[in-house]
C-alpha cells in the first residue's frame, strides 16, 4: 500500500517519467493542489532512498483576484463603455456601476468616451468610437494561459501597479527515482497498538523511527516555588546536622524581644523609625516578662554580670513599641529564654527560617521583606573554632567549601565574624553570612547558666540565590509584575543540595 | 557601617610604607576593616553628577573604608593609622595625659535652663595645635562621622569647636526663648535671630535634619562667651565669630548632649585623635564644666580603666591554647595594652580612653581571636548531642506543600505586607472589621497593613501573569497576621493555605476537589455523622476577614469558598 493516493500516482508518474519530474507540472497535470504534491513528496522523502527530491524555486506571474476578474469579464473600462447605449447614459448613473468610477477615468484618457456637460439633466457620457480592443483583458489572459513572457517589461509593470498582476515565487521540487525506488512502498507505523499485539503483525510492519530532535510534551503538573524549595533544602540540612526548629510564626514582636533582650541599646539606629517598620495598632506590646525586664534594664543602664552596661537611662515605654521583627534572632532570644525557664540546663541546637521585615522602599536591589536562615548552639564551653567548624560543615552541605572568616560587629554578638566564601563567578571574595556567640549581657538576664555559650549565625535566604527569584513573585515598585509562572515553572532543583 | 574615606598616599606616608590594593584589603580584612572602594573625588563628582561638573575636581585616590561601628576610634585617618601601626608592632599605643593649664582653667558653666531640652555638657582645650590643609579637614570629617555615627544624628551629642584665641571664658551654657538668641551663624554674613535660623535653615540640605531636635522646644539651648559671642547654638549651627581655620592654634571643644556617656567618648575620641598635632603630642588641656547644682567636673575624662582576665579563659572562649604572655602580646597588638600578673594566668589590661567599646571581658577575647587570626583558629565540631524535631506546624505546611503541588497547583510567593485596599476595599470589606494590624511609618502605600488573608497575593500573581496558558492553578500556605489581644503583643499568626483557580469557567467541581484531597490527606472524613468536614452556605460572617461565600468545617479546620474559585484554609487549631 502507498503512502496516501497522492504519493502512489506520484510514484506511478516517476516510473514511468523520463528521469523526473517537477511536482508544480504534477500537481497541474493531476488537477490538484500543488501542496498536497508536495506532502507527498515530503512524506516519500521520509522513508529514505525511494525517491530523490531536489528543491527548485521558479519564478511566474499571477493574476490577483481583481485581475483574474478582469480576464473573465474585461476590464473595467471596457465594461463602462459597454454599458453606454448610443443615446448616450447619465453620468451620475454610470458612476453607480460597479466599475464606473475606475472605468470612467480611464475609458475617458483612453478616448473612448465623452461627457456632454451641457445636457439638460446633468452632465451625459456618450460612446466616441464605435469599437474598442480590451488590451487589458487581452494581456491578463496571455498572463493566465501561462503565456507572460508574451508581454513586454513594461506592460507587466503597469498591470502590476495595478494590483492585477503579482509576481509569486514557487518552490518545486524535481523528484527523480532513488536508489531504494520502488512504486510497492508500504506507509511505516507511527505507533504500536494492542490489535498489531494480539494479532502479531507488528512483526512484519515497519516502524517510523522516533524525531530526537523536537521538544517532547512536557508534563502537565504543579510546582513548587523555587525560593521555597531553597528553604526546603535548607531546613533538610539543618534537620541533618541535628538541629530543631523553633516557632517563629510571630511576625508582630515587641521592641523589647526585637532589640531590648538583645543588648542592643535603645538609641542603637536600627531602632530608628527609617529602618523598622512600628505599629500604629497594635502599638504597644501587652504584657512582657517583668523580672526579666527589670534584669535587661539594669545591664543596659548600670551593667552587671561582668559588664559595663552602656550607661543610659532605659525605658520601658521604648521596649514596649511594637514592630514587625527585623530579624528571626527575636525568636530565637526568646527560645533562649524559655530554655533556661527550664532546670537543669540542657544543650540544644535550634534552627529557624522565616520572614523578617525592613522598612525600605522596594527596588531592585532592596526587598521590604525577605527570609531570615538562622542556626543557634547552646552548650557548655564553646568556642569560636565549634562556631567555625559548624559553619563549615554547615556550608559544605550547601557545596560552598572555601570559607574565611573576618572580624565583624554585631551589637549582640562578642566575638562576631562576617562569613566569606570564595566566588567563582565573580572571582572575588563574597559575604555569606554573619556570625558570632551571643553576649554574656544577653543570656545571663536571661538566666542561663554562666559556663553556657551560645554560638549562631544568620543568614539570607535570598542573598545565595538570586534577588530575581522573590521579585517575580511579586508586586513590585508601581504595580504588580513578573511571571511567576514561568519563574516556576523553569526553575531546576536547587544546586549544591 | 560607617565609611570612612582618606587619602591612599597620605595613608601610605603614615603608615611608613605602600601597599598594593590587594595587600591593604588583605591588611583591613584581617583587622576587622573593609577596603569597599577604590576611587577618586574626581570618579565620586562624576558618578553624581556627570563628568561635566567633574572636570577640576581632584584625581587623587582614596581608599573607602568600612569600620565597625562600634570602632569610633578609628573614624578618621589619624586613628586608623595609629590601630594599624599598633596592630602591626610598629608603633606602641600613645598615652594620653590630661594636664592642667598654666594659667587659669577654661570654665563651662551650665544654667538650669538647658535640663529640659539638653541637659550635659563637656569642654576640653587642644592647646598649640599644629593643622595643615589635610589635617584640618580631617578634624571637621570626624566630627561630622561622630555626628553620624555615635551621636546618633546629632540627637544625642552634638560637637562644637572653636578658636579659643578669639573668645574670652568663662563660658556659658544655657537655654534661651528663640527669639532672644541673636548671632552670626558659621557661613553667613550678617545677624539672624534664632527663630529666622530655624526657617532659613528648613532649605538647608545639611542642617535641616537636625532641626526636629529643637524645633519644637520653648528654649534653645545656646553657649555664649564672657562677653556674650555666641560661641554655638547646639546640635544646629556654631557661630561664625570662633570659627576655626587651618591656622586656629588654641581650640575649644564642647560637646553638649542628652547623653552624658556619650558625650564624654565622644570629647575623648576628639581629643585622642588630634592631640597628635599638639606641640606637646598627646596632651589634652583640662577644662571644668560647672553643672546646674554647683557640683564641677573636670573633662576630658580620658579615663584608662583596669581589667583582669584570665587567660584560659581567653583560650577556652576562642578555642586556642596560648600562653599567658603570649595573649597579652595579642591583646597590646589590639590597642589593648596587657601584662600577664599574679600566678601567672591572670592577664592584667588597660582599657585606654580610645576603646570604650570593651565593656565586658568578651570584647577583650575578641580582641585576641583577632590578633591572633580568626583564620588561623583550628575549626573543631562541638560534642553537643541532640535529637532534632521540626516545628509541628512547619512539618504539616511542608508535606501539604508537596502533595498541593502533587495535585497539579503551582506555588507561589507574595508579600505579608499589603495596602489597606487589598485586605479591605477590594474585598468589599470595611477596614475596621479586618483586626488588622497597621504599621504607623510605611515609607510606600503597599506595606500599611500586614494581610489577614492570603487572597490579595494570589489575586496580584493573577493580573501579573494574564499572559499565561489557562488554566491558573495557584496556591500559597503562609502566614497572616491578626489582632489578638490574648497574646503578649496583642497579634498573632495564622497559618493559612489559599488556593485559585483561574480560567474561563468557574470550575467549583475543581476546587471542591481539590478540597477533599486535602481532606483526604488530612484523614478527615466526608460527612458531619462520621466527625468528618461538610460544606455550608455561609452569610459572609463578619468575624472572619474574609467574604467567602461557602464554609467548610471537621476535623479542627475551617474551610472558606469564595466566587467558587478560591479556597481559605486556617489552620488555627491544629497543628498548633
Amino acid at each position: 500500500m502507498a503512502d496516501g493516493p497522492v504519493a502512489e500516482l506520484l510514484l506511478r508518474r516517476l516510473e514511468a517519467s523520463d528521469g523526473g519530474l517537477d511536482s508544480a507540472e504534477l500537481a497541474a497535470e493531476l488537477g490538484m493542489e500543488h501542496q498536497a504534491v508536495v506532502g507527498a513528496v515530503k512524506s516519500l522523502q521520509a522513508l529514505g532512498e525511494v525517491i530523490e527530491a531536489e528543491l527548485r524555486s521558479t519564478k511566474r506571474w499571477e493574476l490577483t483576484a481583481e485581475g483574474e476578474e478582469i480576464a473573465r469579464e474585461g476590464s473595467h473600462e471596457a465594461r463602462v463603455f459597454r454599458s453606454i447605449p448610443p443615446e448616450g447614459l447619465a453620468q451620475s448613473e454610470l458612476m453607480r456601476l460597479p466599475s464606473g468610477k475606475v472605468g470612467f477615468s480611464k475609458a475617458m484618457s483612453n478616448k473612448w468616451i465623452r461627457v456632454d456637460k451641457s445636457a439638460a439633466d446633468g452632465p451625459r457620457v456618450f460612446r466616441v468610437v464605435d469599437s474598442m480592443e480590451d488590451e487589458v483583458q487581452r494581456r491578463l489572459q496571455l498572463v493566465q494561459g501561462g503565456q507572460a513572457e508574451k508581454l513586454g517589461e513594461k506592460e507587466r509593470s503597469e498591470l502590476r501597479k495595478r494590483k492585477l498582476l503579482a509576481e509569486v515565487t514557487l518552490k518545486t521540487y524535481w523528484v527523480s527515482k532513488g536508489s531504494a525506488f520502488s512504486t510497492s512502498i508500504s506507509k511505516q507505523e507511527t505507533e504500536l497498538s494492542p490489535e498489531m499485539i494480539s494479532s502479531g503483525s507488528w512483526r512484519d510492519r515497519p516502524f517510523k523511527p522516533y524525531n530526537f530532535l523536537a521538544h517532547g510534551v512536557l508534563p502537565d503538573s504543579g510546582h513548587l516555588h523555587p525560593l521555597l524549595k531553597v528553604r526546603s533544602q535548607f531546613r533538610q540540612i539543618f534537620l541533618e546536622m541535628g538541629f530543631t526548629e523553633m516557632p517563629t510564626d510571630n511576625f508582630i514582636e515587641s521592641s523589647f524581644w526585637n532589640f531590648d533582650a538583645l543588648f542592643q541599646p535603645q538609641q542603637h539606629p536600627a531602632r530608628d523609625q527609617h529602618d523598622t517598620f512600628f505599629l500604629r495598632d497594635p502599638a504597644e506590646a501587652l504584657q512582657l516578662p517583668m523580672d526579666y525586664v527589670q534584669r535587661v534594664k539594669r545591664t543596659h543602664s548600670q551593667g552587671g554580670y561582668g559588664s559595663q552596661g552602656y550607661k543610659y537611662t532605659w525605658k520601658l515605654d521604648e521596649a514596649r513599641k511594637n514592630l514587625l521583627r527585623t530579624h528571626t534572632t527575636s525568636a530565637s532570644a526568646r527560645a533562649l529564654y524559655r530554655l533556661a525557664q527550664k532546670k537543669p540546663f540542657t544543650p540544644v541546637k535550634y534552627f529557624s527560617i522565616d520572614r523578617v521585615f525592613r522598612n525600605e522602599t522596594l527596588d531592585a536591589t532592596h526587598l521590604a521583606e525577605f527570609h531570615q536562615i538562622e542556626g543557634v548552639v547552646a552548650d557548655h564551653g564553646l568556642t569560636l573554632g565549634h562556631l567555625m567548624g559548624v559553619l563549615r560543615e554547615f556550608f559544605t552541605k550547601l557545596g560552598i567549601t572555601q570559607l574565611r572568616f573576618k572580624p565583624a560587629y554585631n551589637p549582640y554578638t562578642e566575638p562576631s565574624m562576617e562569613v566569606f566564601s570564595y566566588h567563582q563567578g565573580l572571582k572575588k571574595w563574597v559575604e555569606v553570612g554573619n556570625s558570632g556567640v551571643f553576649r554574656p549581657e544577653m543570656l545571663l538576664p536571661m538566666g542561663l547558666p554562666e559556663n553556657v555559650s551560645v554560638i549562631a549565625w544568620g543568614l539570607s535566604l535570598e542573598r545565595p540565590n538570586d534577588d530575581q527569584i522573590w521579585h517575580q513573585q511579586h508586586p513590585g515598585p508601581g504595580g504588580p509584575q513578573g511571571k511567576p509562572a514561568d519563574g516556576v515553572r523553569q526553575s531546576p532543583v536547587p544546586p549544591g543540595c | 557601617m560607617p565609611t570612612v574615606s582618606v587619602k591612599r598616599d597620605l595613608l601610605f606616608q603614615a603608615l611608613g610604607r605602600t601597599y598594593t590594593d590587594e595587600e591593604f584589603d588583605e591588611l583591613c580584612f584581617e583587622f576587622g576593616l573593609e577596603l569597599d572602594e577604590i576611587t577618586s573625588e574626581k570618579e565620586i563628582i562624576s558618578k553624581e553628577q556627570g563628568n561635566v561638573k567633574a572636570a577640576g575636581a581632584s584625581d587623587v585616590v582614596l581608599y573607602k573604608i568600612d569600620v565597625p561601628a562600634n570602632r569610633y576610634d578609628l573614624l578618621c585617618l589619624e586613628g586608623l593609622v595609629r590601630g594599624l601601626q599598633v596592630f602591626k608592632e610598629r608603633i606602641k599605643a600613645p598615652v594620653y595625659k590630661r594636664v592642667m593649664p598654666d594659667g587659669k582653667i577654661q570654665k563651662l558653666i551650665i544654667t538650669e535652663e538647658t535640663a529640659k531640652i539638653r541637659p550635659f555638657a563637656v569642654a576640653a582645650v587642644l592647646r598649640n595645635i599644629k593643622f595643615t590643609k589635610d589635617r584640618y579637614d580631617s578634624f571637621i570629617e570626624l566630627q561630622e562621622k561622630l555626628h553620624q555615627n555615635i551621636c546618633r544624628k546629632r540627637a544625642l551629642v552634638a560637637i562644637g569647636t572653636h578658636d579659643l584665641d578669639t573668645l574670652s571664658g568663662p563660658f556659658t551654657y544655657t537655654a534661651k526663648r528663640p527669639s532672644d538668641i541673636k548671632f552670626k551663624p558659621l557661613n553667613k554674613t550678617k545677624e539672624y535671630t534664632a527663630c529666622e535660623l530655624m526657617n532659613i535653615y528648613k532649605t538647608d540640605n545639611h542642617l535641616k535634619h537636625y532641626l526636629h531636635i529643637i524645633e519644637n522646644k520653648p528654649l534653645y539651648p545656646v553657649i555664649y562667651d564672657s562677653n556674650g559671642v555666641v560661641l554655638s547654638m547646639p546640635p544646629i549651627i556654631n557661630g561664625d565669630h570662633s570659627r576655626i581655620t587651618v591656622n586656629t592654634r588654641n581650640i575649644f571643644i564642647e560637646c553638649t548632649g542628652t547623653d552624658f556617656t556619650k558625650a564624654k567618648i565622644v570629647l575623648d575620641i576628639i581629643v585622642t585623635m588630634f592631640s597628635e598635632y599638639c606641640e606637646n603630642q598627646f596632651t589634652v588641656e583640662a577644662a571644668e564644666v560647672v553643672f546646674p547644682n554647683g557640683k564641677s567636673y573636670t573633662f576630658p575624662e580620658l579615663a584608662y580603666r583596669k581589667e583582669m582576665v584570665r587567660a584560659d579563659l581567653i583560650n577556652k572562649k576562642v578555642g586556642i591554647r596560648e600562653t599567658p604572655e603570649n595573649l597579652a602580646k595579642l591583646l597590646t597588638r589590639m590597642y589593648l595594652k596587657s601584662e600577664v600578673i599574679g600566678d601567672g594566668n591572670q592577664i592584667e589590661i588597660e582599657i585606654p580612653p580610645t576603646r570604650a567599646d570593651i565593656i565586658h571581658a568578651c570584647d577583650i577575647v575578641e580582641d585576641a581571636a583577632i590578633a591572633y587570626g580568626y583564620n588561623n583558629i583550628q575549626m573543631t565540631l562541638p560534642k553537643t548531642y541532640t535529637i532534632a524535631n521540626q516545628f509541628p506546624l512547619n512539618k504539616l505546611t511542608e508535606l501539604l506543600r508537596y502533595d498541593m503541588a502533587a495535585a497539579g497547583f503551582t506555588e507561589v510567593l507574595t508579600f505579608a505586607l499589603c495596602s489597606q485596599e487589598d485586605i479591605a476595599d477590594k474585598l468589599g470589606l470595611d477596614i475596621s472589621a479586618t483586626k488588622a494590624v497597621h504599621i504607623s511609618n510605611p515609607k510606600t502605600a503597599e506595606f500599611q497593613v500586614a494581610r489577614t488573608t492570603l487572597l490579595p497575593g494570589l489575586l496580584k500573581t493573577i493580573a501579573a501573569n494574564r499572559k499565561m496558558p489557562l488554566p491558573l492553578k495557584l496556591f500559597e500556605i503562609s502566614d497572616i497576621v491578626i489582632k489578638d489581644s490574648n497574646t503578649d503583643v496583642g497579634a498573632k499568626n495564622y497559618r493559612h493555605l489559599c488556593a485559585v483557580y483561574y480560567n474561563k469557567n468557574p470550575g467549583f467541581e475543581i476546587i471542591h476537589g481539590l478540597l477533599d484531597r486535602i481532606m483526604q490527606l488530612l484523614d478527615v472524613p466526608p460527612g458531619e455523622d462520621k466527625g468528618g468536614y461538610v460544606i455550608k452556605a455561609s452569610e459572609g460572617k463578619t468575624d472572619e476577614p474574609n467574604p467567602e461565600l461557602v464554609t467548610v468545617s471537621g476535623g479542627g479546620y475551617t474551610l472558606f469558598f469564595m466566587k467558587l474559585v478560591i479556597l481559605i484554609w486556617d489552620f488555627r487549631k491544629k497543628g498548633r
